[in-house]
């Protein structure tokens, strides 16, 4: 009599979890992801050595200022008062924003003090001078 | 004539479903941008608020709009401010730090002392306007 034995073992790793690997990267990606919603000014950013973190992207807006004076928020450029009823709105939505200004090296101090000035009076007082670190 | 009613369990395949999973995967780690977001903090004071302080601690910074610097009424070279600004805080530890600046100065100045005021640890530090 002839036994046929099937002992055949399948070889190879198992995929099968293999999406459910997958699904957990794609969650903390979407997770962590900030969409950048606007592209601001050309700028050339000033170099410094004590430079910190921002404390949450979410809780930051970005102003850039450019060289040539024009200063930007929201993908809008702005003259004078404006800045102040934009910043007002945004700071009235969410308390603990911080102002990340995006200045071109080359910009001069009166743009910068004018915008000290609309975020004083908008009561929106937490500053970020974005800049790189400095490599000497 | 017979139609066998034992059919095969229906199931969705899932064999692309990693497949997907992958694209939207991909997608995700194209669009995130690591915050690369640095600079230099500063809490400005609220408006209309005016304190009065005594000279004996208050130190003037005064930047030019080529970049020269006048510290306590005194020239000096950018680079050397942050060690004239710890000789004054170990003197005194309540000092302020006044910058002014002349409405053309650079920014890239105005960043390099307050650089060199961070580098100092001041922690009290105003911004006055150009006009004043």
């Amino acid at each position: 009599m002839k036994v046929i034995r099937k002992t055949s073992t399948k070889k190879g790793i198992s995929t099968s979890s293999m999406p459910d690997i997958i699904f957990m990267l794609l969650i903390f990606f979407m997770v962590t992801t900030v969409m950048r919603e606007f592209e601001g000014l050309k700028v050339l950013l000033p170099t410094a050595r004590t430079i910190e973190k921002l404390e949450s992207k979410r809780h930051t807006t970005y102003i850039w200022a450019s060289k040539d004076g024009l200063v930007n928020i929201d993908d809008r450029i702005i003259q004078g008062q404006g800045l102040r009823n934009i910043i007002y709105k945004k700071i009235s939505s969410d308390p603990k924003l911080t102002i990340s200004l995006k200045s071109d090296e080359d910009a001069q101090m009166k743009v910068i003090t004018d915008i000290h000035t609309e975020m004083r009076n908008a009561q929106a007082l937490k500053l970020n001078y974005s800049a790189l670190t400095k490599i000497d | 004539m017979f139609k066998s009613n034992r059919r095969e369990p229906e199931e969705i395949n899932s064999s692309s479903m990693a497949d997907i999973a992958f694209l939207l995967l991909v997608f995700f780690l194209v669009t995130t941008t690591i915050s690369m977001d640095k600079g230099l903090n500063l809490v400005l004071p609220p408006a209309g608020e005016e304190l009065e302080v005594n000279r004996k601690n208050i130190t003037n910074i005064l930047i030019n709009e080529s970049g020269k610097v006048l510290f306590d009424e005194k020239p000096a070279k950018a680079r050397e401010i942050s060690r004239l600004v710890s000789d004054k805080l170990r003197k005194n530890d309540k000092m302020i730090f006044s910058v002014q600046t002349h409405s053309r100065t650079k920014y890239s100045d105005y960043i390099l002392i307050l650089d060199q005021l961070k580098i100092a640890k001041a922690s009290r530090i105003s911004i006055a306007n150009p006009d004043q």
